[in-house]
């Protein structure tokens, strides 16, 4: 069956919770009947089979992310939702301070299984529901972070993010859910996929290579996946063979396919969309560098965000958000 | 101040066994007897890091845990040892902690701030001020949600009601009707901020009626007054009428942390709390009853000092980490 990345979530959430009756919903609006199923409609109507397992909670970030913590620790297996990665700010106590780290402080002894849903990426909202957050948890040792660009991986990392022990931060772009109604979001990009019938997981921690290419890898997750597959369809007509990687984990990264090839290609574009100062692309460049900078034909080339808040007009928004245009320019510098 | 030295009468225990007493009684002792033996060895250099001692507010940790059940939870705070001790963690486990040991109860991992053993019914006891208050708040939720009877008793102090995690905490606790005592240790002081300076309110419990849950202000140092309050908040929690807020006024005869020499305590306020010191207060009824002698007492002071220079030098024992340990039960 073709289902958008909403409706790919929405199945894995029902299954892991028909699967196991631990796995609840916890969040703002997921289960208002008559509602919308949390912002961008991926709960959309699971109250009706889950009565007991949908939690809607008070505007209350930090605390409900300490309460999903608080259960998980317990035994249950909590998934929240946040409706705007940009309130994840607002849980920061929580996750970094205590999801994150009671495992360790413990000596081992705790167990924090829980996931932790949120849309990101600039979507004519002006700048507090723009924020590409991912950053601020890559590096927060004991939080895993997986970012899926098309509906087969955000069901597959979503149920692998239900199964893993750790604490799971899934990051989804608003232009890639494929909402619809009144929910349906201006500038939507396609990334539905077929779904098997049948249970299956995307392990966390790996990244897919969606094009093959010889002559430069281009890295990057969400929309700017779609936009480098973008770009490199145009590189091909100039007789550039990129190599399109989808990161997709960024906590941890997965050094190996990612090695495979940039030792393949000896040149890297890395393309993130939010600012490009302290963003994950500087982590990921660094860490290129150390791997396998011997291989490096090139130096590597970041195409991000100028540092700035994400702006509201629109010709500003499509200038803040990195274009198949500038991935293009990236790549021609290097050849 | 009330210049009276205050003592729990004969009238209030006669209805309770010598050894449940004297049980309350020894473990307040061995509480003190830590925190002191703590200090020295801070102070003397042997001990590394830092602490938040809790003398004086034993009556708090002693009186609150002996109501619970062994399965039942609690959470803490950054000043979590008096906590740890009443939960049922030994001397033994905490000190090779607080020593840095690989064997201590978090591994030498968490240190004084994080001790905790989740077998005896105690999280890692968490720093951030109110941090703790949605943590209880998610294992009540987890008790009611899987229908078992634990309770959990959430202990914070007065400094914690100014943070939002609690109002969020509370909140979500009243919301659900959930299993959790929400224990206010109110010392009167955040680190060397006086509570009068950071609320308009004369009392933490007015907060109660904000939630919509019942409250109940209990004299602190005492701790038979704490143990019933505390009976009856997890009986209310069992029958699913939850969450319920005390505040229990106490005082901490000792500094926020390390060489803190409490400068900010007027001289009258803290000689007025030394004629309410909780383990004298039990002391002084214990007493007048006709089974209990101070020889009693004595020797259970004896006994517990016996016990923690013990401790001590089998925790100097223990092994220390060993490096391959640094990076191990990050991930689970």
């Amino acid at each position: 069956m073709r289902l958008s990345i909403a409706e790919a979530l929405r199945s894995a959430i029902a299954e892991e919770m028909r699967r196991d009756p631990a796995v609840f919903c916890l969040g703002e609006d997921i289960g208002v009947p008559g509602g919308w199923g949390g912002a961008f409609t991926v709960t959309l109507g699971l109250e009706k089979e889950f009565q007991d397992r949908m939690i809607d909670t008070p505007i209350s970030e930090n605390g409900f992310f300490g309460v999903a913590t608080g259960a998980a620790i317990l035994g249950m297996r909590p998934i929240v939702d946040v409706q705007y990665g940009d309130f994840l700010l607002c849980a920061m106590d929580q996750i970094h301070s205590n999801a994150s780290m009671l495992r360790y402080m413990s000596g081992g002894a705790v167990k924090v299984p829980m996931v932790m849903r949120a849309p990101v990426g600039a979507t004519g909202r002006g700048a507090q529901h723009a924020r590409n957050t991912e950053r601020f948890f890559v590096g927060a040792p004991g939080i895993k972070v997986v970012a899926p660009s098309t509906a087969y991986d955000a069901k597959g990392l979503l149920k692998a993010a239900v199964r893993d022990d750790n604490p799971v931060m899934i990051f989804e772009h608003k232009l890639l859910y494929g909402s619809k109604g009144a929910r349906a979001e201006t500038g939507t990009v396609d990334a539905t996929s077929e779904i098997p019938d049948e249970d299956y997981v995307v392990p966390l921690g790996t990244a897919a290579i969606r094009r093959q290419g010889t002559q430069v890898t281009i890295l990057a997750w969400l929309l700017m996946a779609h936009f480098s597959l973008t770009a490199a369809q145009q590189l091909e007509t100039e007789g550039i063979d990129a190599e399109v990687v989808d990161v997709r984990s960024l906590s941890p990264f997965d050094y190996d396919t990612i090695g495979e090839s940039v030792r393949k290609t000896g040149r890297v574009v890395i393309v993130e969309e939010g600012p490009k100062t302290g963003g994950i692309a500087a982590e990921l460049a660094a860490g290129i560098m150390e791997r396998f900078g011997d291989s490096l034909l090139a130096p590597i080339e970041r195409v991000a965000s100028p540092d700035i808040p994400a702006p509201f007009a629109p010709v500003l928004e499509n200038a803040y958000r990195p274009s198949p245009q500038r991935i293009c320019e990236a790549a021609r510098r290097l050849l | 101040m009330n210049q009276e030295r205050l003592y729990i009468s004969l009238e209030r225990l006669t209805p309770y066994s010598k050894e449940f007493l004297l049980g309350l009684y020894e473990r307040m002792a061995l509480i003190r007897e830590f925190e002191e033996q703590v200090k020295y060895l801070f102070l003397a250099g042997s001990m590394p890091g830092t602490i938040h001692q809790c003398q004086g507010q034993e009556a708090t940790a002693v009186g609150v845990c002996s109501a619970l059940a062994p399965q039942d939870y609690i959470t803490s705070t950054h000043r979590p040892h008096g906590h740890a001790l009443a939960k049922g963690l030994t001397p033994l486990e905490i000190l090779t902690e607080l020593f840095g040991k690989g064997t201590g109860c978090c591994k030498g991992k968490g240190g004084s701030m994080h001790i905790g053993n989740m077998e005896k019914g105690m999280p890692p006891a968490i720093a951030i001020v109110a941090g703790g208050i949605p943590i209880a708040t998610g294992m009540a939720l987890a008790n009611k949600m899987q229908k078992r009877q634990e309770v959990v008793a959430c202990f914070f102090g007065d400094g914690a009601t100014s943070e939002g995690a609690f109002h969020e905490g509370v909140n979500m606790g009243a919301i659900w009707n959930l299993p959790v005592i929400y224990v206010c240790e109110n010392n009167f002081y955040g680190a060397s901020t006086h509570v009068s300076k950071v609320t308009r309110k004369e009392s933490v419990i007015d907060r109660a009626s904000g939630y919509g849950i019942p409250g109940h202000t209990i004299e602190g140092n005492d701790v038979l007054a704490v143990y019933e309050a505390t009976r009856q908040a997890a009986e209310e929690c069992r029958k699913g009428r939850g969450p319920v807020l005390l505040e229990l006024l106490t005082y901490r005869m000792t500094g926020h942390s390390r060489r803190d020499p409490c400068l900010y305590q007027p001289k009258e306020e803290r000689e007025a709390w030394g004629r309410r010191d909780p383990i004298e207060v039990l002391g002084r009824g214990l007493v007048l009853r006709d089974d209990i002698q101070e020889s009693d007492l004595e020797r259970i002071r004896n006994k517990v000092n016996q016990e923690i220079m013990d401790a001590i030098e089998d925790a100097r024992q223990e092994p220390e980490p060993t490096l391959a340990d640094l990076t191990t039960d990050v991930y689970a």
